[in-house]
């Protein structure tokens, strides 16, 4: 079935809204009343159709325009894109293991003739066509990490394996919840996850990493992280702090429900063949407390979840300015009643 | 885990105790290409239990018609190696796991100093492709018994030209490991592959030259996950479940159509943690999730990758 990309913006006048599909597959991640960090890793299998995880890159309704919004932002700002020396072998893998799966998961949309290593890859969604030599950089238009990064919705980390830890040597970062990647680039996992209260003391970081380190190639495993934006704004990076940051100021009780998205990422990681390296894709999805409500289930579950959030983690998450409002038209959806636990919309 | 379905497709006879096989996959489609260092763990299903050895791919990682391994045949086999040498002939069909890398390259190594004795060769055959393919500085050091021993050096001498150095036990041909690990430049990262006294004898004298410990890398294999069958009582289900020496206690129990927790099912997750209720013997814990004060506590077990040694184990499931 071929998918109808709409037409949209993400900064700006901010011309973005869900279907009705979109609001009922959206990764919805509160199983729970309460939250707290967890190592909520979980093997990145086929899920069922029509999922965001039917496939190892989800494709949507949203893939034009956020592919429009990567190509604005890193035009504005070249840093968002950088890898380092030692990263070549893990940029191919990176572009076989992306064209591979948009192929044969989106044949309407991609294609991928290969000859040998000479590859012709075909996006029509974006009107990209490209003959180049698998494993020779020259053929290609720019760094191949760069190319394919630009063409799949969501973020892209390249993590090198060494001393018994993983560091952050390359990224195409655009749609990040509040981290630089220029910050982070050449970084180990302790050093770039220093910043995140109380998961270190529950040895949430240590856990994962020794997970991560016997991550196997076929095996990729995925995991949800969340936070709420104001605006659907891919862009929330610290080197545009000005440009986001008070708009967190704008939100009032009347425009709270549209303003006010949940922001959850479906974060996957895959190792890598020919590099030993892992890819970090990091994936945003946006939805506005109205359209969230159209399911009043997760409406109340997460008026219990923000109401009972660790101050630490709503000053963190950058919610202190508008987080009473959100718990107060979270509140007329929740009627006291327990609910069964598990993420289902009804 | 995920597994290949694989089949024979050539065995060579190398040296007096080595033999060396070609695998090409059942469907005929690509292997996945891999990095210089990689091992895959081979099942062998021999006289009816399971055997899982690792084997290093030496192939060129590019080349993803087919995968190469080396066998050294054992004189203390547990089986494996036996079977391999036996028992595999072309056609043969076997299930081999995705390639695993516990010996990868240090990718900003200055220069490498790669040191194999006898079968210890086989993960270093891959390495060179990459080291060649990437233009990196390196000198291999191959040491083995006599030169009949000497798997592969015709094949290594074009591929490493003046870069291979090799030892002969025989002819009394010794490697200087102090003379060789002293003079090398700031930068250089040294790996060792081959029997316990050698690698043993490279760290030290690495370590004693004052090498950077992350500068040195020695193969480990993986321990294979598996051990002694034991039992368990499942006390909300009432049953009790043998665990078969190879399989994990969850996947033992999940056979006996009792459904338990899960997600990682590599011991970090802690899903599937359980109460043990009752028990007579030692407690296994591999997993990295339990607090050293929980393992010895002997009240929780994580039945992913744990196992125990007792008579009697009774589980909160």
């Amino acid at each position: 079935m071929a998918l109808a990309f709409k037409q949209e913006t993400f900064r700006n006048d901010y011309q973005y809204s869900n279907s009705p599909n979109a609001i009922k597959r959206f990764p919805f991640p509160f199983a729970e009343d309460q939250y707290m960090y967890s190592v909520n890793i979980e093997p990145h299998i086929k899920g069922k159709q029509g999922t965001v995880c039917e496939f190892p890159f989800d494709v949507d309704e949203h893939y034009v325009g956020e592919c429009l919004d990567k190509q604005i932002t890193l035009d504005l700002d070249r840093g968002r894109y950088k890898t380092l020396p030692h990263m070549m072998d893990a940029q191919w893998d990176f572009v076989e293991l992306t064209m591979e799966a948009l192929s044969n998961d989106y044949p309407e949309h991609f294609s991928l003739i290969k000859d040998g290593l000479n590859w012709t890859w075909e996006n029509k969604p974006l009107n990209i066509k490209q003959s180049f030599v698998f494993g020779d950089a020259s053929t290609m238009p720019m760094d191949p990490f760069e190319f394919m990064s630009r063409q799949v919705q969501g973020d892209f980390v390249l993590l090198d394996q060494r001393d018994e830890t993983l560091y952050a040597d390359g990224g195409f970062v655009t749609s990040q919840a509040d981290w630089s990647l220029a910050f982070d680039v050449g970084m180990s996992w302790r050093e770039w996850h220093a910043p995140v209260p109380r998961a270190t003391e529950l040895g949430v970081m240590d856990r994962a990493l020794k997970y991560l380190l016997n991550l196997q190639l076929g095996s990729p495993v995925r995991r949800l992280n969340w936070t709420m934006t104001v605006n659907p704004r891919l862009d929330t990076s610290p080197e545009n702090y000005p440009l986001w940051g008070t708009d967190r100021n704008t939100v009032n009780p009347e425009n709270v429900a549209d303003k006010v998205h949940l922001r959850v990422e479906l974060q996957s990681l895959f190792r890598l063949p020919r590099s030993n390296a892992i890819v970090f894709s990091i994936r945003c999805y946006l939805m506005s407390l109205k359209e969230l409500s159209s399911y009043p289930r997760w409406a109340k579950r997460l008026h219990r979840v923000q109401k009972t959030m660790h101050p630490d983690l709503i000053e963190y998450k950058g919610m202190t300015k508008f987080h009473p409002m959100m718990v107060e038209w979270l509140s007329k959806f929740d009627d006291g009643a327990a609910m069964d636990l598990g993420t289902h919309p009804e | 885990m995920s597994m290949i379905d694989i089949k024979v497709a050539a065995v060579e006879q190398v040296t007096p105790l080595v033999k060396h096989f070609t695998f090409v996959k059942q469907d005929g489609s690509p292997f996945p290409a891999f990095s210089g260092g990689s091992h895959v763990v081979v099942s062998m299903n021999v006289a009816g239990r399971v055997h899982r050895n690792p084997y290093s791919l030496m192939g060129s990682p590019v080349d993803t018609g087919s995968y190469h391994i080396s066998v050294r045949k054992q004189e203390q086999s547990r089986g494996g190696s036996v079977f391999m040498h036996e028992s595999v002939e072309v056609g043969t069909s076997l299930q081999i796991t995705y390639p695993v890398n516990l010996f990868s390259l240090a990718k900003k190594a200055h220069k490498h100093i790669l040191i194999a004795g006898g079968i210890g060769i086989t993960p270093f055959m891959s390495q060179l492709v990459d080291l060649n393919r990437l233009n990196s500085s390196f000198e291999l050091h191959y040491a083995f018994r006599s030169p009949e021993h000497g798997a592969f050096a015709t094949q290594l001498k074009t591929i490493c030209n003046d870069k291979l150095h090799c030892y002969a036990d025989s002819k009394g041909e010794r490697l200087d490991l102090t003379a060789l690990l002293s003079k090398q430049p700031l930068g250089t990262h040294v790996y060792v592959c081959g029997p316990n006294p050698m690698v043993v004898a490279v760290i030290e004298t690495a370590r004693n030259l004052g090498w950077p410990e992350n500068h040195i890398h020695s193969e480990q294999f993986l321990s294979p996950g598996i051990g002694e069958p034991f039992k368990i009582q499942l006390a909300k289900s009432n049953i009790e479940v043998h665990v078969p020496a190879e399989m994990s206690m969850l996947e033992a129990i999940e056979a006996a159509g009792v459904e338990a927790d899960y997600l990682c099912r590599g011991g970090v997750c802690g899903r599937c943690e359980v109460n043990v209720l009752e028990s007579d013997g030692a407690l296994l814990h591999h997993d990295h999730f339990l607090t050293d004060a929980e393992k010895a506590s002997g009240k929780k077990i994580m039945p992913c990758v744990s196992r125990a040694r007792c008579d009697r184990l009774v589980l909160d499931l």
